[in-house]
This record gives C-alpha cells, sequence and structure tokens, in this order.
C-alpha cells in the first residue's frame, strides 16, 4: 500500500471528505439564503457518503457502506424535496427567501 | 506519478475547487451550477473505490432530480434583477476561523490514526450484492425507505400547493 496522496490510499478520501464538509459547514453557517443552506447540507451529506464508501472499500470488502451509501442519498433526495417545498411556501409568504427576515410562521 | 494518481488529483481539485464555489460565490445561479461539479466529482471518487452502483445513482439522484430541484427552486424564487445580492453571506470571518480549526483537527486526527487496512482489496461488480443486502439483511430499512419517499412526497405537495378557503 503506496502512502501519501493517491487513489490507494486512504487518508487522501477522508482528507477530500473533511474539506468538502468544512466547506458545507461554512455554507449553512454564513448563508441568508434559505436554497444556498440547503446547498450546504447537501455538501455534507456528501462528504459522509465519501467516508462511507472510503472505509468500506479499505476494510472489510463488504458492501455494507455503500447500501448505508445509498440510504444517504435517499434521505437527501426526501429532504431536497420537502425543504424546497417549504422554502417556496416561505417566499409565497413572505415574498423573501432570507432565513432572518422569516422569523414567523404565519402572516 | 502515474496516470491514475493524476486522474484522481484532477477529480479531487474539481469537486473542492467547485464546492469553494459553492460556498464562496457572491451569485446563487454560480453557486447552483457549481454543484453540478462537485456531484460529479464525488461520482468519480465512487468510481475510484470500486463502487460503481452507488456511483451510478449519485449521478442520477444528485444530477438528475436534487440538483434540478434546486435550480427550480432557485429561478423561481429569486428576482432575476438583484442577481447580485440575492446570495448575501454574514459572518465569514468567524465562520472561516472554525472552518480553519476544523479542517486542521480532522486532517491531524486522520493523519495521526494508525488505520488497519485490509489485506487485498477486491474491485468486483457490486450490484447484485447489493440488491441481495436489499432483500436480506436490509428488508426493513428498505422498506421503510419506501414509506419515508412516499411520505416526503406526499408532504412536499401539500405544502406547495395553494390554499384554497371557500
Amino acid at each position: 500500500m503506496t502512502a501519501g496522496f493517491g487513489p490507494n490510499d486512504l487518508s487522501s478520501y477522508l482528507i477530500i471528505g473533511a474539506i468538502l464538509f468544512a466547506l458545507g459547514l461554512f455554507t449553512v453557517l454564513t448563508r441568508r439564503n434559505a436554497i444556498s443552506v440547503l446547498m450546504g447540507v447537501e455538501l455534507i451529506l456528501n462528504s459522509a457518503n465519501i467516508n462511507y464508501v472510503a472505509f468500506s472499500h479499505f476494510s472489510s470488502g463488504s458492501t455494507d457502506g455503500q447500501i448505508y451509501a445509498i440510504f444517504v442519498i435517499m434521505l437527501a433526495a426526501a429532504e431536497a424535496a420537502v425543504g424546497l417545498a417549504i422554502v417556496l411556501a416561505i417566499y409565497q409568504l413572505f415574498h423573501t427567501i432570507d432565513v432572518e427576515a422569516a422569523q414567523s410562521l404565519r402572516e | 506519478m502515474d496516470i491514475s494518481t493524476a486522474i484522481f488529483a484532477l477529480i479531487a481539485a474539481v469537486t473542492l475547487g467547485s464546492a469553494m464555489m459553492v460556498a464562496f460565490s457572491r451569485n446563487i445561479i454560480y453557486s447552483a451550477f457549481s454543484l453540478l461539479g462537485t456531484f460529479a466529482g464525488v461520482a468519480g471518487l465512487y468510481i475510484f473505490l470500486g463502487a460503481d452502483f452507488v456511483a451510478a445513482v449519485q449521478l442520477l439522484i444528485y444530477v438528475g432530480g436534487i440538483l434540478v430541484l434546486i435550480l427550480f427552486a432557485v429561478m423561481l424564487t429569486h428576482r432575476i434583477t438583484d442577481v447580485e445580492i440575492t446570495n448575501r453571506a454574514a459572518g465569514r470571518i468567524p465562520a472561516l476561523i472554525v472552518i480553519a480549526v476544523f479542517v486542521y483537527l480532522l486532517v491531524q486526527a486522520v493523519r495521526e490514526t494508525p488505520w488497519v487496512k485490509a489485506k487485498q482489496i477486491v474491485y468486483a461488480a457490486t450490484t447484485g450484492n447489493i440488491g441481495d443486502l436489499f432483500l436480506d439483511s436490509y428488508l426493513l430499512p428498505f422498506e421503510l425507505a419506501s414509506l419515508v419517499l412516499l411520505a416526503a412526497m406526499i408532504g412536499a405537495v401539500v405544502i406547495s400547493r395553494k390554499e384554497i378557503r371557500e
């Protein structure tokens, strides 16, 4: 097993996942547009998936990690559908999707 | 540096570069389209990890589904005239400091840990194995997943419909 950066090195994948997670967290923390916040959540879920598949590939050779990744992708799809529907409902109510402007649940 | 390392570096650069566009771009349209690079790059990483089915699912659901949903939401909610301020950000400097410390800690943890790896790594088609597992040991989560998707679909329709009062 070669050490250092490359496709046969576990820590390369883990570091890519860590940076992707950090960028997603940065997006969630700083954006004031609700859709951008949802994009950050998608980045975070992708980084978690990279770790699942990487550990599954380098440890046992079983596909259990990939199954978890598929479940995460499925939940991300459900989250995106419901989240964006909520964003559209908020936009119809407040005519903005700034997360600091929409503070109440009704008019 | 052999060819696979070069391709791996290219895919990693595309993934992280477009993720940076998502995080730092001032225009939400650019952010939304940069997600395409991130999702496709992650699919490439899955292929490097021997996960062919997960890579295909990633392309189908993320690029074909979630990205289109996000683009729809962007187009439906923001007014074209104020493109520049649609993607406002607040508190960037403190967040950047937190993120830098966080990445440093994670990278140190990854480098310091003595990972125990398998003796030999097999590259085989995974689709049949995944199908067997879904209908065998993961049958209950699989059925629950269909229930969750149905609930999410109905919920999205109920939330986004127009309410008509008599």
